[in-house]
């Protein structure tokens, strides 16, 4: 079943690669780093306890908490990560997974929302959430409505931008594996968000994570959560079906 | 998000079409040939012709190889390392996703190392390089960069006037 989710959605997507060359993050990293991800009290893992404490919390003016909905994170929310960004009934478009969260806590428990988009307890609720889909392949989802920004997405990944004038495409798809002084230039799979980066000290989404590109070509990066964001990663998760998420992962 | 392009805004580089029949290529040509077919064929490729370069300088100043260097080994400056390696032992850790510099100045004439600083997109519209003296089809830059280049006029000349300089063979 699972194998053949996998192969309509190679086939939904002609055009993209579908090789086992594709080399994760984890993959670049050294030795050490790799261990450091693999104990499971990596500095990640307190993000995962945070949120897991969060989801049986009663929280907003209902005072339901996740668990009150959902039941157990472990039957409920596995795959979830996996197959996310996913469609918005109510709203029609696209939503990735911290987007969601915040629409129940907005919805659902009426909390007040809080300023940043990625304040830590959303993100340890992100971090808790896709831990439930460790290992697990990348299944994105087919529903067709979302065709249009997964190509949006695309496009955007081939557009040159900012002072630089770079694509996504440039670095990652045509230079994945050269040096960028002393960085090697890896293929840009999202195969694990939230991460916990050594340069942040702190974990961070996906949405942080292509900001720094941004401004890396001197671009103005896209907002978080921006229908531009969500796009790209809907395209990205396509270009990493069938990889496995790593959940937490570290990063240099 | 059309007006978030600055093409157009700021200093543009001289990057329109240039005299074609200058460069060093031309010049062999035209020994080969004798003059009579010359403005003929000069004519015919004349477009193709602009990847040979920008023969004259964009400044009155010559360009100060010494203060070129320190902007190409400069990874915060000029930017050049971050791509290339070349003959500055000093930078440690250049990446290689463009053409070692080592022996760039016996390969490429002036005027098309001055080219493909300012615009390297004349020579190869696919290319990585970021142009580094037009401000033209840029798309999305962030305001801090809005409108400028990313070198000025005399720092394309130092740099060029560096690069002229590396004529040696591999260190
Ligand atoms: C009052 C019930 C309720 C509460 C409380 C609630 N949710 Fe939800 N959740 C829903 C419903 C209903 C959906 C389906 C989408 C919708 O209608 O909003 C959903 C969808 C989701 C999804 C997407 C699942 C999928 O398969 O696409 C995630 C993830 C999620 N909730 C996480 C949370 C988290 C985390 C919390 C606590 C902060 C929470 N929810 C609180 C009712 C709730």
């Amino acid at each position: 079943m699972r194998r053949a989710i996998v192969f309509t959605v190679a086939f939904l997507l002609p055009g993209l690669a579908w090789s086992d060359d594709r080399r994760t993050g984890y993959d670049d990293m050294n030795a050490d780093l790799q261990a450091l991800q693999d104990d499971p009290m990596n500095p990640a893992t307190f993000w995962v306890l945070d949120g897991e404490r969060l989801w049986s919390e009663p929280a907003g003016t209902t005072a339901q908490s996740c668990a009150d909905c959902h039941g157990s994170a472990e039957d409920s929310m596995q795959g979830v990560a996996a197959r996310y960004p996913s469609f918005d009934e109510s709203s029609g478009t696209a939503v990735d997974l911290l987007g969601r969260i915040a629409l129940c806590q907005s919805r659902h428990q009426q909390t007040a929302q809080p300023r940043d988009r990625s304040d830590p307890d959303r993100l340890a609720l992100l971090a808790y959430v896709t831990h439930q889909s460790r290992g697990l392949p990348i299944m994105p989802d087919e529903d067709p409505r979302l065709a249009p920004a997964r190509a949006r997405g695309e496009a955007l990944f081939s557009s040159r931008m900012g002072q630089l004038n770079l694509s996504c495409a440039q670095c990652h798809d045509d230079n994945a594996g050269g040096y960028l002084a002393a960085a090697r230039i890896p293929q840009a799979h999202p195969t694990g968000y939230p991460q916990y980066r050594l340069e942040w000290e702190t974990i961070g989404s996906l949405d942080r994570r292509l900001a720094g590109c941004m401004t890396g070509v001197r671009a103005d990066p896209f907002a978080p959560g921006s229908p531009e964001l969500v796009a790209l990663e809907l395209f990205l998760k396509s270009r990493a079906a069938g990889l496995t998420v790593e959940a937490l992962p570290i990063r240099p | 998000m059309d007006s978030r392009s600055d093409s157009g805004a700021g200093p543009s580089g001289p990057t329109g079409p240039q005299t074609a029949c200058a460069g060093p290529w031309w010049r062999a040509r035209f020994i080969l040939s004798g003059g009579g077919a010359l403005a003929a064929v000069c004519l015919l490729v004349a477009a193709p012709l602009n990847a040979q370069g920008l023969p004259d300088p964009l400044t009155t100043t010559p360009g100060d190889p010494v203060r070129g260097e320190a902007i190409v080994t400069d990874p915060q400056h000029g930017l050049c390392t971050l791509c290339h390696e070349g003959p500055f032992p000093q930078v440690p850790f250049a990446g290689n996703l463009g053409p070692d510099l080592t022996g760039v100045g016996a390969r490429r004439a002036v005027p098309e190392l001055r080219q493909q600083i300012v615009d390297s997109r004349i020579g190869n519209p696919d290319t990585i390089m970021p142009p580094y003296y037009t401000t033209d089809g840029r798309e999305r830059v962030g305001a801090r960069w809005q409108g400028a280049t990313m070198l000025r006029a005399q720092e394309v000349e130092d740099v060029v006037a560096y690069l002229a300089s590396l004529t040696g063979d591999m260190p």
